[in-house]
């Protein structure tokens, strides 16, 4: 049973980013990138880790999605990437430099300890103990967090202001 | 329950296919939806982990990866729209010169 969610919910990950990739509208880019990260909560879920998948859902899906699709409505580059590439050999490159990387990095995640069967128990992951970690041992990090997002709220404001 | 190896090799793949979106394509937004898409491969693989190991501090991890990725697309498309109004273009084969 698990293992079927995790198998629907793995080709609705890999296609929709194989859409991400081939679509030429960026809009359509744009809403596979929400299915994407939708099905990457739904993951989160057969993980048993509830309050990743719902900040996934809000942050992901729903904050850097809407910003996505708001980027695309101000900028109208409707007819971006018709008209001939210029370094179209070094498109052609890229898929097999893509592919080797794929071959490296399983290579190098079979020689992580993953084999053999796991722990028995599973820590719950529900907000109660990301919530006990983040107020504890992860403190200063997350007060650090706040920083950094007000430092993006001013260099945003920066920098969409129009020049007088 | 499903191995965790099959969530890692699944996060590989995911990074894999931002890598050849950042590749091939030629669109600053959709090169930036690739980033994105490689951070949530990572994230999945920091759970995958975490879990493996019995421990919540992979989500913990995860959780301040969101917040980066927040900021990080805020003020990269801030920037992208700033480009977009001084050339009225975009291409990132154009870009080579990051003043103005």
């Amino acid at each position: 049973m698990r293992l079927a969610a995790f198998v629907i919910l793995a080709a609705l990950v890999v296609g929709s980013a194989a859409g991400l990739i081939l679509k030429r509208n960026p809009i359509h880019g744009a809403l596979f990138l929400v299915l994407n990260l939708a099905s990457v909560a739904g993951l989160y879920l057969t993980l048993r880790a509830e309050f990743l998948a719902t900040a996934q859902v809000i942050v992901y899906a729903g904050a850097i999605a809407v910003l996505f699709v708001f980027a695309i409505m101000v900028l109208i580059p409707g007819k971006v990437e018709t008209g001939p590439d210029p370094l179209r050999g070094q498109r052609w490159v890229a898929v097999p430099l893509a592919g080797a990387f794929l071959v490296l990095s399983a290579l190098m995640l079979r020689s992580v300890a993953l084999k053999g069967p796991g722990p028995a128990t599973h820590v719950p992951g529900g907000i109660e103990a990301v919530g006990r970690l983040l107020f504890t041992d992860y403190l200063f990090p997350f007060e650090v967090t706040s920083f950094l997002l007000l430092a993006a709220i001013v260099g945003v404001l920066t920098l969409a202001k129009r020049k007088a | 329950m499903v191995p965790e190896s099959y969530y890692v090799a699944l996060s590989a793949v995911l990074f894999s296919m931002g890598v050849l979106g950042v590749l091939v394509r030629r669109n600053p937004l959709v090169i930036f939806m690739s980033i994105e898409m490689m951070l949530n491969a990572a994230n999945l693989a920091l759970v995958a982990f975490g879990q493996r190991h019995n421990t919540a501090e992979g989500q913990a991890l995860v959780f301040f990866v969101m917040c980066v990725a927040a900021a990080e697309v805020a003020v990269g498309l801030a920037i992208i729209v700033v480009i977009f109004r001084l050339r009225r273009r975009l291409s990132v084969d154009e870009l080579s010169v990051m003043r103005w």
